[in-house]
């Protein structure tokens, strides 16, 4: 993340990574340059730097220029990036000054960067200083201005349950990862407060909680949320971003119910046969149905033919990603 | 240049921004006068845009922006009112301190009070640079730290997860500081659940997270006791996490955990990855070592991989189950047959090495050692000096066991000539002279002296250096972390960094303080001196690759001593509360947690090795 490399900077990363088929690592240092990447859709998003930057740092920013780079066009991959090259240089020069990251709000980076010519200056000078209170302000996060005929805010909760099973079966952990997503369309610049339910624990204190009650391991918040008010009274209070934006995320181990039960059983047939019996049963009430449930099962680099039978959805042999597909 | 007075902020702002990416001089000189108004412009977004200019000229020509004051104007900036434009001014001037000709940066409490204010409204960047600055304050009083800390604990709530790893190296080097027993406990606790949240990030995150939190255990093993679980790896982990992970299950597991930590362990033997099997293999082997009471899961565990006979398994399992013999001596000879049978297998110097010396030393209670021996001594000249040296100690034991034997008479004849005529490594020729002349005035006393008793083998080795771990600590986070070396080492211009003592500084930390060189010292790879090993001793492919073969190693006394001096006082150290009882064991300096098995360890590539089109990296860059 630094400045003026000769052009032959690039050519290094591709001997090292771009070419080189057994990249172990996110991060390679050669002599005193240290190149990070993180790949997507086939593109490369490289930092490079020459001092002991710090990791975490270059990482989130390659992450939120993505994006950003998917906010402004769509998705990200080698068209967009032709297509919208000048935009890119723009947007990296704003959210990046010499290497530190500056101000990386979507809403108001759209603000003044856009793909729009640029308007005669008279009008634009006090605009601008709009727009530049609003960059170094307390909530750079949102413009003052907006305004909603229908005041209206949406929130979804998403968990994703991770569970790793032993090959006996026993469960060897089971927990939550769980995120509040919302999507605020409120005029001006509204003070929300998020209440949680008295059921939810969120420091463990050593003894069990209360019967019932959801113990979260740890939460984090969108950079909105007042983190000082969160701590003393447990409310959560923000000032939103306009639209789309993920408000918590949280984690839980306890008492984590699990919506299906995986039950694999496999054979090996003789030296060049495996056979797989996956057997899944529903764990929760009768008046739920799950929809949308898909099973990934992964097969062994070398297989050359896979034979399913299923007794209801389809199950497919996806090659390229080495899995069975069952929907 | 017009444009620099141009009424449109965002138009003057970046007027100055794309001057200042000129280095020349010319531009340099023209920027100067325009650069002092944006510094003191209306604007916000202007002044913020400024502070960033005044690293760029410091970086063109440190001493003109020096002459012109502009270090003062970026320290004024620190006290603006608008938040974003003081992280900026932090971060400016962090990075004027970072040169190792930069001014020394250092915070006083009331301007570290003033930044922590601006903490809660500048950006997540912003609180990044404001958090990394306050490594700059040095902490007079307990009370301030503590205060400090308290202050801070909330940003470990923050979504971003470079915010969370800043927080957590502020609080950890503020601890350093403290003297509140409750609040460091607290501060621990509190740091455990988001290192674990961290883990559900980008695999490019996680893997900067496993790096640290490898460092953080050894430092605070309060934090994250109980967490192995979330370790385990998934089977669409990235590989460089997998070995990140499995390195941290190892350090974290304990009698309670050590059959949950075994069966995973021995899950991943069979994966595909070659170094991640060897891994996974040789912590099986540490973890008996470790943990006594699994010490017999463990070796069942090895024994039913070595029946796969694949070669790689094979040869890590005889490595780790050297160690274990001596570790437990008298408890699991009996797998010795099983050992021998799989001799064909061992290709590598390091797992014929062990192999050997395990014959050598056992070699009274193998019948056919002697037959074994002289098949492996066939190929003596050829092989690596590690086997060679290997070899002949394992020749002498055998003929001090059966010195009754004709052909054992003739084997040790047949090396010793060897070692001393007709190789050219002065180790093994000396070796051989020495053997010879023990053997030939007095072989009762060679045979006490070669057999010795061998102290065991622990594994509190693997622990860090107190004093270089504190160090390293300090750049938690940063590249230096990930490759556990101080920046010094590895960075040119990099200034280093170390704990300052204050009448704060809690005395545990201050035994170990490492202190730094003067920056004077040629720009080259500076290395610490200090009163402990500063380099980061798992990292060394050093010499100890055989010390177990050597009858009578000189032990350094030196390498025994930091550690004692933080053995006396490991009871009423703060954090450190499950440190091992160790004792003067010469050796315990000597075996890594891999040994010197470290191909798959992260570590900085020295530019000219890296094939023809690198060899002037370092001039191309610069």
């Amino acid at each position: 993340m630094s400045v003026s490399f000769k052009r032959s900077i690039a050519d290094v990363f591709r001997i090292q990574v771009v070419s080189n088929s057994d990249v172990r690592s996110p991060i390679i240092t050669l002599g005193s340059t240290s190149f990070f990447h993180v790949r997507i859709n086939n593109l490369y998003v490289v930092a490079v730097t020459k001092n002991n930057a710090n990791a975490a740092l270059v990482f989130e920013f390659c992450y939120r220029f993505i994006n950003i780079a998917k906010s402004y066009f769509g998705k990200i991959d080698e068209e967009s990036v032709k297509n919208n090259f000048v935009l890119i240089y723009e947007l990296i020069d704003e959210i990046n000054d010499f290497g530190y990251p500056q101000n990386s709000e979507i809403d108001t980076l759209k603000s003044y960067i856009t793909t729009e010519s640029v308007v005669s200056s008279a009008i634009a000078a006090e605009e601008s200083s709009k727009i530049t209170t609003q960059a170094t302000g307390a909530t750079s996060w949102r413009r003052s201005d907006v305004k909603y005929k229908k005041n209206e805010a949406f929130v979804d909760v998403v968990e994703t349950v991770n569970l790793s099973m032993s090959a006996k079966g026993t469960v060897l952990r089971a927990d939550v990862d769980g995120h509040i997503q919302m999507r605020a369309y409120l005029s001006g610049t509204p003070e929300c407060k998020f209440g949680l339910n008295d059921k939810l624990v969120i420091d463990k204190t050593g003894e069990r909680g209360i019967g019932d009650a959801v113990e979260l391991d740890d939460c984090r918040f969108h950079q909105c949320v007042r983190l000082n008010d969160f701590d003393a009274t447990r409310t959560i209070s923000f000032i939103p971003p306009d639209g789309e934006f993920e408000l918590m995320r949280y984690r839980s181990t306890s008492n984590v119910k699990l919506p299906l039960r995986v039950i694999p059983t496999v054979n090996e047939i003789g030296t060049s046969q495996v056979q797989y019996t996956v057997t899944v049963k529903a764990n929760f009430n009768n008046k739920l149905s799950a929809t949308n449930v898909v099973l990934r099962i992964p097969t062994p680099l070398n297989t050359t033919t896979v034979d399913c039978k299923v007794a209801t959805g389809k199950a497919k042999y996806v090659p390229a990603e080495n899995v069975v597909v069952w929907k | 240049m017009i444009d620099c007075n141009d009424r449109n902020p965002l138009i003057r702002a970046l007027a100055i921004r794309t001057m200042s990416y000129i280095p020349i001089p010319v531009v340099t000189d023209t920027l100067t006068e325009p650069l002092r108004h944006c510094l003191k412009d209306r604007d916000p977004y202007v002044r913020k845009t400024a502070a960033i200019c005044v690293v760029k000229l410091y970086t063109a020509d440190p001493r003109r922006a020096e002459k012109g004051g502009f270090v003062e104007m970026l320290r004024d900036l620190m006290l603006d009112s608008n938040a974003t434009v003081v992280a900026n001014a932090v971060a400016a001037l962090s990075e004027i301190g970072d040169r190792h000709d930069g001014v020394i940066f250092k915070l006083n409490l009331a301007t570290a009070n003033k930044l922590l204010t601006a903490l809660g409204e500048s950006s997540e960047w912003g609180q990044i640079y404001i958090l990394d600055s306050l490594l700059r304050y040095v902490p007079e009083r307990h009370a301030d730290a503590e205060l400090m800390a308290e202050r801070i604990v909330v940003q470990l709530q923050h979504a971003n997860s470079a915010v969370v790893l800043t927080t957590i190296k502020a609080l950890l080097y503020l601890m350093n500081y403290m003297e509140n027993r409750r609040l460091i406990d607290y501060c621990c606790k509190k740091m455990g659940p988001p290192l674990v949240t961290l883990l559900s990030s980008g695999p490019e995150v996680q893997y900067v997270a496993l790096r640290n939190i490898l460092l953080i255990i050894q430092r605070r093993p309060a934090v994250l006791k109980n967490d192995v679980k979330v370790f385990f790896c998934k089977y669409n982990d990235p590989i460089y996490v997998k070995l990140a992970k499995l390195e941290i299950m190892y350090r974290l597991a304990r009698a309670e955990n050590a059959n949950e930590v075994l069966a995973e362990l021995q899950e991943y033997a069979s994966e595909v990855d070659v170094d991640f099997v060897r891994k996974a293999v040789r912590s099986i082997g540490r973890l008996a070592i470790k943990v006594e009471l699994a010490a017999d899961n463990c070796i069942q565990a090895l024994l039913s991989l070595m029946e796969t006979k694949v070669s790689y398994v094979v040869q890590e399992a005889v490595i780790v189950i050297k160690d274990i013999f001596r570790r437990y001596p008298g408890k699991y000879e009996g797998i010795i047959p099983t050992l021998c049978e799989n001799l064909d297998l061992l290709d590598e110097p390091e797992s014929k090495a062990a192999m050997i010396w395990i014959l050598g030393q056992f070699s009274d209670r193998i019948d056919n050692a002697d037959e074994l021996l002289d098949d492996l001594l066939y190929t003596f000249l050829d092989e690596s000096v590690e086997v060679q040296l290997a070899l002949l100690t394992a020749a002498v034991k055998l003929f001090i066991y059966k010195s009754k034997s004709d052909t054992t008479k003739e084997l040790v004849h047949k090396v010793l000539k060897w070692a001393t005529e007709d190789v050219d490594n002065p180790d093994l020729r000396d070796r051989g002279f020495m053997y010879w002349r023990m053997l030939a005035v007095n072989p009762t006393v060679a045979g006490e002296i070669v057999l010795a008793e061998k102290p065991a083998i622990t594994t509190d080795s693997d622990r860090m250096d107190r004093g270089a771990l504190d160090q390293l600590l300090l750049h938690t986070g940063t590249l230096g972390s990930i490759y556990h070396k101080n920046p010094e080492t590895f960075i040119r211009n990099a200034a280093g960094k170390a704990l300052t003592d204050s009448p704060a500084l809690n005395p545990h930390s201050r035994a170990a303080l490492v202190s730094l060189p003067r920056p004077q010292l040629p720009p080259a790879a500076i290395n610490v001196s200090g009163p402990g090993p500063s380099e980061p001793r798992t990292r060394e492919t050093d010499t100890d690759v055989t010390p177990a073969t050597t009858s009578a190693p000189p032990a350094p006394p030196s390498a025994s001593a930091p550690k004692d001096a933080d053995t006396t006082n490991s009871d009423h150290d703060d954090g450190d509360d499950d440190e091992p009882p160790h004792g003067a064991d010469p050796y315990s300096n000597l075996d890594g947690a891999f040994g010197n098995y470290l191909q798959d360890e992260p570590r900085p590539m020295a530019a000219g090795k890296q094939g023809q089109r690198n060899g002037d990296l370092d001039d191309l860059l610069f």
